[in-house]
């Protein structure tokens, strides 16, 4: 199915959850944060919440602010 | 006396903020320089080559307490969402809520700041709101449970100083309790230590120093002008007078009243 991670489409495979979204795509053991299409999801429910089609995925990190 | 913010002690009244150095290396020297009280942070998109846990390796070396912010955020859902965000990833509940209302001057939105500040209340935030230096703004940000309140001096990233000394003032007799810092526009160190001399408890700037010619020296001078601007306003500064008084004593003066 179609994603879109940080903006950008992906294929991923069907049922995902968002913590193995995060070890596929590399942020395993990476300090971030996930959106769900625009709904904040802490980590303790990464692993229950499953993407649908069309789902639009954030991932955030410490950047430099002002 | 340090300034408190809940219970943890800074150890220092200059706010410095992380973006625009010319090189990580350079924020590293310009951080040791400042000896800052705070380091404001952000949250942006992450890619695999995890560039962001490098920035954050650099920051948490310092052992400064972290204010993350919205930066950049227009809306109030956007803005609650990256606090969130924010809360998981530098376990604080400490946020500056910036929630901008137009592009040419990145004034603040007071009505979006005030909306997204109960909303983040409730959720057990302590919100620093950035917002302009409106009265009444302060009033309803202050009735909604912020003990802190930062007012622009200016734009963003402008440079210009304190463009309205006047409500900065007022924001001060009004609120003499409540921590106030002025955030924003500062442009050179005489500007801080006009805000710190005005009684304000600290400044939060980033570009005067990112930007500066010498970011590290810069960095040195703010935080001299904020330590001189808080020590004379503990000190009872005189007040103005229209006419000249002599400074060294007249009496005894040689030739005193040898008039022809």
């Amino acid at each position: 199915m179609k994603i879109t991670i940080n903006g950008q489409e992906k294929t991923c495979a069907a049922q995902l959850d968002i913590a193995a979204l995060l070890e596929t795509e590399g942020y395993a053991g990476k300090l971030v944060a996930v959106a769900l299409n625009g709904t904040f999801i802490p980590k303790s429910r990464h692993k229950e919440t499953i993407l649908n089609e069309g789902s639009a995925i954030e991932i955030l990190a410490p950047m430099q602010g002002g | 006396m340090p300034l408190h913010i809940d219970s943890t002690i800074l150890q220092s009244r200059l706010f410095l903020g992380t973006a625009t150095y010319p090189s990580p290396e350079i924020l590293r020297q310009s951080i040791e320089a400042a000896q800052p009280g705070l380091l404001t942070v952000s949250l942006r998109r992450e890619n695999a080559a995890g560039k962001g846990q490098k920035f954050w390796d650099i920051i948490k070396s310092f052992n400064i307490p972290v204010l993350p912010n919205t930066a950049g955020c227009y809306g109030v859902d956007e803005a609650v969402t990256t606090a969130e965000m924010a809360r998981e990833v530098f376990e604080s509940n400490w946020i500056k809520l910036e929630v901008l209302g137009d592009d040419y001057t990145l004034q603040p939105n007071p009505f979006a700041l005030l909306d997204a500040t109960e909303k983040l209340i409730a959720k057990g935030f302590k919100v620093f709101p950035y917002m302009t230096d409106d009265l009444v703004l302060a009033q309803r940000l202050a009735e909604a449970g912020c003990d802190i309140l930062m007012p622009w001096g200016a734009p963003i990233g402008s440079g210009r100083g304190l463009n309205n000394p006047y409500a900065l003032k007022i924001l001060r007799e009004r609120f003499p309790d409540k921590t106030l810092v002025v955030d924003a526009g500062i442009g050179a160190p005489s500007h801080a230590a006009a805000a710190m001399e005005m009684g304000y408890d600290a400044i939060l700037l980033n570009t005067a120093v990112a930007k500066a010619g010498d970011p590290v020296q810069m960095a040195r001078a703010f935080a001299q002008s904020i330590d001189a601007g808080r020590k004379a306003y503990r000190s009872g500064i005189i007040a103005p007078q229209e006419t000249g008084t002599p400074s060294t004593p007249l009496i005894d003066k040689p030739f005193w009243h040898q008039e022809q």
